[in-house]
């Protein structure tokens, strides 16, 4: 591995101790019918407090389900079977019932990608904004209910007062996840899990509502783990950045370095595929990934995209994808990146 | 919009398209009037043999209405469809056999777009023997070639849509609208369900087949970079209307309406070096039961001014070939302003 650069060192420099999220070789699993899937595979990454960390993955990459998984979350027949996650030194994966739910929506929440299934569609949203406020800061009803006018004034939701009595399917779609946030916000969380929270939206409110996040993001210091498919979203707003290709981590480092210097080679590929890029190009075309997306229930050995990559040779059969560490350094699952100059 | 002479071969002028919203029978006891959506409000434009005419929008905008009017899937209340010189906007079913036979459209989502029970096979002779293009001893060649020309094995036929994946499903849900050998082709939002190393894929299939069997088309896109890639004109759409429309690189490097530059700078850039600062609209777009007064924009926009909430401003050219409906920003006055949201 490099030393690290410039901007690593600001991001070392910028910690101290202890990361606030540790996420170590976690491992989920769901029982098909198909078989067992391994949907998160080895998964490891630190988040430092106040720090963004983006993972960014296409379908079945297993991004939205290692997010669930740190607050034991994942639907059924989904299981976490290994690995830990430890926010600051407690490991949720291990911790009673109870104690988790003193960590959900008060230490640690999260924000869904869609606000209409995650809000409850016959209460009030002024009710359900109180009810974390009244259970985690023990509020009294009418103090609760004060306390959510002003959380739904700073989410930007015009006559906060009035939209107490409202119900979710009175709103947009951006106001819904608006709310979604200030519910997230309530009891001022260390860590926000936010798994797609802008793709359902349409571009100018998913630029409002990043920009909301960013906000409130610099004002309580939160962390932030942004689950997302868009490359550009990741670029816009995340420190540091990790890519996963079914199951598996394939590469982490900071924002800057993985589009400046990509060292594996599904995160060159997937980077060539934007049509962004295609404009520069003297042809315009677009260079897609070749084959199809990986089949989970029947993942050849060794590396999983070497199928679909052009770099590949024989031996990447043999690779062990388990062996990637999380650092705050640039790390590629890939053991040839060197020798093909990535 | 449209100039006589010109080798257009779809035009639409004027199409008007509203919803009846159901009320609850208290409204309707105490005889309210009935409300209606405005998807469509007056759009007018046209399409020349062999070009790809992309138009973009939020939800809400009217673009797959207007698809689906061109198309005559719905009926306009108002305006007219012209295809290839025939005015079509209240063909009847025989005749709208034929027109649609030489336009095909491509739907998003390609898991419910094909029948689940119909081998692909099947599913893409299925158009052409029902146009009479091929008899049954013709279909497996017919499924082969179609097959062939969207990139797939022969051996796909016999498969299932479940089967195969989602960038598949989309290429069989394309050789399906190829099958009736079209000349026009709509694809409403084709690679927004697909993943970026798939979408890519299917951006140059289309690019590859649109060359190869010289295919006009409209291409309908939330996504503002798909969009520049694969047109050669843009329309922007704003709660019914076409706020902005021109020359695909003139829109996108010099935007002239204030919608157009609040797209551009809202759209995720994969650069790292551009921080995502602060957001380049305000507020929500208002409902189409209550569109605003004047300019539909004005209520989001930084530009506005006093006469945009009486004055509806209408499409004026504001360069060869680009036009943009608004009172201020095309004139430099508002383009100069330093408050300006900032422009790709």
């Amino acid at each position: 591995m490099e030393a690290p650069s410039a901007t690593e060192e600001a991001v070392l420099d910028g910690r101290s101790g202890e990361p606030l999220l540790s996420v170590r070789d976690l491992v989920t699993v769901f029982a098909t019918a198909a078989g067992v899937v391994v949907a998160a595979n080895g998964v490891s990454f630190d988040i430092g407090e106040g720090e963004t960390m983006g993972l960014v993955g296409e379908s079945g990459s297993g991004k939205s389900v290692t997010c669930r998984s740190i607050l034991r979350l994942v639907p059924e027949p989904g299981e976490v079977i290994g690995g830990s996650v430890l926010f600051q030194g407690e490991d949720i994966l291990s911790v009673s019932p109870r104690r988790l739910r003193g960590l959900r929506g008060s230490e640690i929440s999260m924000i869904f990608q869609d606000p209409m299934s995650s809000l409850n569609p016959v209460y009030p949203i002024g009710d359900q904004i109180s009810e974390p406020l009244r259970i985690h800061r023990r509020m009294g009803r009418r103090e609760a209910r004060e306390e959510a006018v002003g959380l739904l004034d700073r989410v930007g939701i015009p006559s906060p007062r009035e939209r107490l009595d409202s119900y979710p399917h009175e709103l947009s779609g951006g106001m819904r996840q608006r709310v979604m946030i200030a519910i997230a916000i309530s009891c001022r969380p260390k860590l926000l899990l936010a798994d797609e929270p802008t793709t359902a939206l349409d571009v100018t409110i998913q630029d409002q509502i990043l920009s909301l996040l960013l906000e409130l993001q610099a004002e309580n210091g939160m962390a932030i783990l942004l689950v997302s498919h868009d490359l550009g979203v990741i670029a816009q707003t995340c420190d540091r950045v990790t890519v996963m290709y079914a199951g598996y981590v394939v590469e982490q480092t900071t924002t800057a370095e993985l589009f400046a210097r990509p060292r594996h080679p599904y995160t060159v590929a997937l980077l060539e595929a934007l049509p962004e890029l295609a404009a520069e190009r003297k042809d315009g075309r677009l260079v897609p990934i070749q084959g199809q997306p990986p089949d989970l229930a029947a993942l050849p050995p060794g590396c999983p995209f070497a199928p679909r990559c052009e770099l590949a040779r024989a031996t990447c059969s043999e690779v062990s994808m388990l062996t990637l560490e999380a650092s705050l350094g640039h790390s590629t699952a890939c053991p040839f990146s060197d020798e093909i100059g990535l | 919009m449209i100039a006589s002479g010109e080798d257009f071969l779809l035009a639409v002028e004027g199409v008007v398209k509203t919803f009846a919203v159901r009320q609850p029978l208290v409204e309707r006891l105490r005889l309210r009037p009935r409300l209606h959506a405005v998807a469509v409000d007056g759009v007018s434009l046209a399409v020349r043999k062999g070009e790809t005419l992309g138009l973009v929008g939020e939800s809400g905008s009217g673009k797959t209405t207007l698809a689906r009017s061109i198309l005559r899937l719905i009926e306009p209340d108002s305006g007219s469809i012209h295809f290839d010189g025939r005015d079509i906007t209240h063909a009847k079913r025989s005749e709208l056999q034929s027109v649609r036979r030489r336009m095909q459209i491509v739907f998003q989502d390609p898991y419910s777009s094909l029948n689940p029970r119909l081998r692909v096979g099947a599913a893409v002779v299925e158009p052409a023997l029902v146009h009479g293009l091929v008899t049954k001893d013709g279909a497996k060649a017919h499924v082969e070639e179609m097959l062939g020309l969207v990139g797939l094995p022969a051996s796909a036929a016999d498969r299932y849509p479940r089967q195969l994946s989602g960038g598949q499903r989309q290429r069989v849900a394309i050789a399906r609208a190829l099958s009736v050998r079209p000349e026009v082709l709509i694809a409403d939002e084709p690679v927004s369900a697909l993943d970026v190393s798939i979408q890519a894929q299917i951006l140059n299939l289309l690019g590859d087949l649109l060359e190869q069997l010289g295919l006009t088309m409209v291409f309908i896109a939330h996504q503002l970079s798909v969009v520049r890639h694969i047109s050669d004109r843009v329309a922007i759409m704003y709660l019914g209307r076409i706020v902005e429309h021109g020359p695909t690189e003139q829109v996108f490097g010099d935007p002239q309406h204030p919608y157009t530059r609040a797209l551009l700078a809202a759209a995720p850039r994969p650069d790292p070096s551009r921080r995502h600062t602060r957001a380049a609209t305000r507020g929500d777009v208002p409902s189409p039961l209550h569109i605003p007064s004047g300019c539909r924009f004005r209520t989001r926009c930084a530009f506005a001014e006093e006469r945009c909430s009486v004055d509806d401003p209408a499409l004026a050219e504001v360069a060869p070939g680009q036009q943009a409906a608004c009172h201020v920003l095309p004139f430099g006055r508002g383009a100069t302003d330093a408050s300006s949201p900032p422009v790709t």
